[in-house]
């Protein structure tokens, strides 16, 4: 065998093993969490709110903190949701497609996307302080919403970026103003992008964790008011897991069972819910 | 002028107005962190601040050097092990991966970076810490007794494994922009290539990587990026005792995101310490823009190339 060939070979057996450590590395997460999880699961744990001395291994569930992250991630979600369409259909439809400004949106939409939670977590918290109100869920809605409106803006970016021209033209030759054609025709042509972005940055604000530390607090009680403080599921699994107690730690890998389940739920049902709706677009 | 055409000049003025704050949301963000940490400022010099190691905040010493260095060293191993294995695995999958079987893969790479950060934070107390404690420590500080191997801290909770946690969690990132940058490379140049009798592996090394470098380089860049700001992870792992200066991948280490985190609840009641934590912060985010204009910029440039 000749020495370009050995060389080849070497560099695929190295391409393989990476490869294989990071496909590998997701199922070893996985299993992980799911071996340590599952055993201290149990119905306790998101049917009840922490009893007193929860977290010296007494009684009750996360049931406050699993509610509180799908309220604060719905709330965050909506708030990016009413920034981000806006901007994306402005970008699509009454910009030209090499125009300066475009540009300019969407590389601020990538540096934006770069910035770390815990930065946007300082600025909630710094914005929370000067408007005078405390950690609450709305300064935690408010601040996981600015962290996730790139992530949603920029994938729905991607797919009205993809809506062919001559659809538009087709809308604008029969009447339509840009706003009409926005509404009536893209929005519809991009829903299941559209749905898949939504879907996405509600993961991800039910995920994090650093931007709701300061802004967000934490609460024994069930989410009920938007200017109280609210549990977050991510924050829980921390705190659980910082304790002395192993009962406690045990209970804190359930709950990082509960909450990787949750987020591997939405990132099925994003693919499922693109791949249903795709029927309905006019190729 | 009719409704609807009222109703669209409306809607294209708000919808201007939405894209005018998003482009002015990251000076904003940077603007309020400034003003909050104008006090510290006023008394100490910047200088002073990062390059100073004493950290005493009931003293009124606010030296961040510790953490910064903590940062780098932290970064520094994630980057080691993450770099060459996005590279590896992104050459395969655009490579010799088979279409049909690389669709696939799409999906599993997004949910690898969609997975929450305390999750990564969990897996490694459970599997990373031990895993180090056990094995690799005791192996390699006695067999290889110099820098940067030796260590005195036992626990397992140490800058490597932050690092293996933070390789894991920047290189979906990394091999999703790289795929991208490697799939722009025109097929016509790889078809040449091979029919002058190149081998696949040769291709991508004088074809392939010649043209795509710039490309990945700017992966790199932001992976980097993203690695200084992860917070929750790092210091769920690294064991978050502040070190005057790294010395060992062993010891444990103190990144600037898991100050801002920790800090929290206390840094009201000592004055000037929540200027020094949202100057932290300001470090952050300066350096992250930085870093990511950096890395568009070059991806932008090419692209248009």
């Amino acid at each position: 065998m000749d020495k370009r060939k050995i060389e080849e070979n070497i560099f695929k057996g190295l391409m393989i093993f990476s490869t294989f450590i990071i496909f590998g590395s997701i199922v070893f997460i996985l299993v992980t969490i799911f071996l340590k999880g599952f055993p201290a699961l149990s119905f306790d744990m998101i049917t009840k709110t922490p009893k007193g001395g929860y977290y010296l291994g007494k009684e009750g569930g996360i049931l406050n903190a699993i509610l509180g992250s799908i309220v604060l991630g719905l709330g965050a979600t909506l708030f990016a949701f009413l920034i981000s369409v806006p901007i994306v259909f402005y970008l699509n439809l009454y910009l030209k497609r090499k125009s300066k400004l475009a540009f300019f949106i969407r590389f601020s939409l990538d540096v934006l996307w770069g910035i770390p939670s815990i930065v946007y977590g300082a600025f909630g918290f710094v914005l929370m302080v000067f408007f005078g109100f405390g950690a609450s869920l709305l300064a935690g809605i408010i601040t996981v919403g600015f962290l996730i409106i790139p992530i949603m803006a920029r994938s729905m970016d991607e797919v009205l970026k993809m809506i062919p021209q001559e659809l538009k033209e087709a809308s604008y030759a029969l009447g339509a103003t840009k706003l009409e054609t926005a509404v009536k025709v893209i929005f519809k042509q991009a829903m299941p992008g559209i749905l898949t972005a939504v879907l996405l940055g509600f993961g991800r604000a039910i995920g994090d964790a650093a931007a709701v530390l300061f802004t967000a607090g934490f609460t024994d009680y069930l989410p009920y008011s938007l200017f109280k403080p609210v549990a977050t599921l991510p924050l829980a699994i921390f705190f659980q897991l910082g304790t002395p107690f192993p009962e406690v730690q045990e209970r804190g890998y359930a709950s990082a069972l509960i909450l990787t389940i949750i987020i591997l739920f939405i990132n099925i049902s994003a693919r499922m819910l693109a791949k249903k709706f795709n029927k309905n677009i006019v190729k | 002028m009719n409704t609807r055409k009222f109703k669209d000049a409306i809607a294209k003025k708000i919808m201007f107005s939405f894209c005018v704050f998003i482009l002015s949301l990251a000076f904003l963000i940077g603007f309020i962190l400034y003003q909050k940490a104008k006090p510290i400022l006023g008394v100490q010099n910047l200088w002073q601040l990062l390059l100073s190691g004493k950290w005493h905040p009931t003293t009124g010493q606010f030296g961040m050097a510790g953490f910064i260095l903590g940062t780098l060293w932290v970064t520094l191993i994630a980057v080691f092990i993450a770099v060459p294995v996005s590279i590896l695995t992104s050459l395969y999958l655009s490579e010799y991966m088979p279409k049909r079987v690389k669709e696939f893969t799409k999906p599993v790479i997004d949910l690898l970076a969609g997975i929450s950060p305390v999750i990564y934070g969990v897996w490694g107390v459970i599997a990373v810490v031990p895993f180090v404690r056990d094995y690799l420590m005791p192996f390699l500080s006695e067999n290889l007794p110099f820098f940067p191997f030796v260590s005195d801290n036992y626990t397992g909770f140490c800058a490597l494994s932050g690092g293996i946690v933070l390789a894991i969690m920047i290189s979906p990132l990394m091999v999703s922009v790289m795929g991208e940058v490697l799939g722009a490379v025109s097929f016509e140049m790889r078809e040449t290539s091979l029919a002058l009798g190149a081998t696949r592996w040769q291709t991508i090394k004088f074809v392939v990587l010649k043209k795509a470098w710039p490309g990945i380089i700017a992966a790199i860049i932001l992976g980097i990026s993203r690695a200084f700001g992860e917070t929750i992870a790092v210091l769920m792992v690294a064991g978050c005792s502040i070190q005057e200066f790294p010395k060992s991948i062993f010891d444990t280490a103190y990144p600037l995101p898991a100050l801002i985190a920790n800090t929290y609840g206390e840094m009201m009641s000592i004055p000037l310490y929540d200027s020094s934590v949202l100057l932290a912060a300001l470090i952050l985010l300066v350096v992250t823009i930085l870093f990511n204009i950096i890395g568009w910029g070059i991806l932008f440039k090419s692209e248009n190339e």
